[in-house]
């Protein structure tokens, strides 16, 4: 099958300014939240959100952190992984947490997230957000709250998202393994 | 890169460079998990590992216990002091009577050089060398690879000194295998009875003055004069070898510039290093210590996630 492209150019972004204004609704001005990233890719999606929300609450302070889940995944040992880098400096205790991950598959880096997440203290309340739910695939009941968009897929399949930032473009695409 | 070229760690000279680098980049990670308000990761939970120390040790073992409690391994703990090694059980005895009871890693320190090389060719377990007589200490020296790093940033043509009792210590030889693996240029100084005969070989300088050593170097790693090992007199007094090869805080004020102070422990103040320059800024004895559970952490994880091959 040729790649099908999901999302590019000007409906990204649109995507991405809709994410922002559903948490607004929510957040207001994020003085009582904090948004937090999945190493590796999600990290990406979480630092363009922390900037549009700063600019349309035009308020600095949208506290972004970065965690890595390799010490918590339930498949170490199937495969050799590398960690990335942790970066949480603000505290998380009582506070509400948006995780932030570019694609929701089985959910099992979620629940990994989750666990990873409670090493810096117990939040008010968590939420998730994702640019991709591929649905009907979960291994674990675990659900998004905000969603880019939503596909259908199938296991031999992949969802590739690149980024401006490491890739040069915007772009989601669905491909054949 | 992603996982080790080897199956036990069990020194630094079976390593690759890019082995190195992958122990001491995941060494990192860890250091800001045992930074965090709750110092511990589920990897390990799956693992038993036993820590069999047929020698004294407080920092390794410590070090050790802690590194495989922070990765929420289960731990069992063995010392040969009151064990049935007194009542003549055979090292690989002993260790398979306790692989016997599901135990997946070893961690082992033992007199004999080559104790865990031997091992691991006879037991069914992961083995981890925690210092095998004048042989190898190769978490030692990962972890003051990784001090250094920290301090100096890539050690490429870095300049080390090893100081003191060469002829007797395991952290000399893994320092020396691992320093210029990563490209660092390794001398050794001390008395020339506490010098291997055969240390050029390796292609390690030797320098005899003290003072000429400090000024060469960016780093210097002062030794403990191991008496325990010494069953003849290498140098005619402790007072003497001092003057020759302590340093104080004197002759380090009086370098040319500020050189880093390491020191592997357990110290002997006022023998090779003065209270003084131990607890000085330029000593980083301390991050030391803490850098070793970090580094362990590295080790047997990686070592836990390589596949049965």
């Amino acid at each position: 099958m040729q790649p099908k492209i999901l999302l590019e150019k000007t409906k990204f972004d649109v995507t991405i300014k809709r994410l922002c204004h559903q948490l607004i609704e929510v957040h207001n001005d994020f003085s009582n939240t904090v948004i937090i990233g999945l190493q590796p890719r999600g990290v990406f999606l979480a630092r363009r959100i922390q900037k549009e929300l700063q600019s349309i609450l035009k308020n600095k302070n949208v506290h972004c952190g970065e965690l890595d889940i390799t010490f918590y995944r339930d498949d170490f040992r199937k495969k050799a992984l590398i960690p990335n880098r942790t970066n949480i400096d603000f505290i998380i205790e009582d506070k509400n947490v948006v995780l932030v991950d570019d694609v929701l598959f089985t959910g099992r880096t979620i629940r990994a997230g989750l666990d990873a997440m409670l090493a810096f203290g117990r939040p008010k309340d968590v939420e998730l957000l994702v640019l991709v739910d591929r649905r009907f695939s979960r291994h674990v009941p675990i659900q998004a709250k905000y969603i880019g968009i939503t596909i259908d897929s199938i296991e031999s399949q992949n969802v590739k998202v690149e980024w401006q930032e490491s890739d040069g473009k915007d772009k989601i695409t669905l491909l054949d393994k | 890169m992603s996982s080790l070229s080897v199956n036990h760690l069990l020194g630094i000279k079976q390593l690759t460079k890019n082995d190195i680098e992958l122990i001491l980049d995941t060494a990192k990670n860890f250091k800001e998990v045992i930074n965090r308000p709750i110092k511990k990761v589920p990897s390990l939970r799956d693992l038993t590992v036993a820590n069999l120390f047929f020698e004294n040790s407080t920092r390794t073992r410590l070090s050790f216990e802690l590194a495989q409690k922070r990765l929420s391994a289960d731990v069992v703990n063995f010392s040969a002091s009151n064990s049935s090694v007194k009542k003549g059980e055979t090292l690989v005895d002993t260790v398979n009577n306790i692989l016997a009871m599901k135990v997946d890693m070893v961690v082992m320190r033992h007199a004999s050089a080559g104790a865990a090389m031997f091992l691991a060719k006879r037991v069914n377990a992961k083995i981890v060398n925690a210092g095998d007589g004048a042989h190898e200490h190769p978490t030692q020296a990962l972890l003051d690879a990784f001090s250094m790093q920290e301090k100096l940033g890539n050690l490429k043509g870095k300049k080390v000194v090893i100081v003191g009792d060469i002829l007797h210590s395991r952290v000399a030889l893994s320092n020396i295998f691992c320093l210029q693996k990563l490209g660092a240029i390794v001398k050794v100084c001390g008395p020339l009875t506490l010098i291997p005969k055969y240390i050029r070989s390796l292609g390690v300088e030797v320098e005899l003055d003290l003072r000429k050593a400090l000024e060469w170097c960016d780093v210097a790693n002062m030794l403990r004069i191991q008496l325990e090992r010494q069953d003849i007199k290498y140098f005619p007094s402790l007072r003497e070898y001092t003057m020759l090869y302590g340093l104080d805080k004197e002759l380090l004020d009086s370098l040319s510039k500020k050189i880093i102070v390491m020191h592997p422990g357990p110290i002997n103040r006022g023998v090779e290093i003065t209270s003084d320059v131990a607890d000085s800024k330029q000593s980083i004895i301390l991050e030391q210590v803490e850098n070793g559970v970090a580094v362990r952490m590295a080790v047997m994880f990686l070592l836990a996630g390589r596949q049965a091959s």
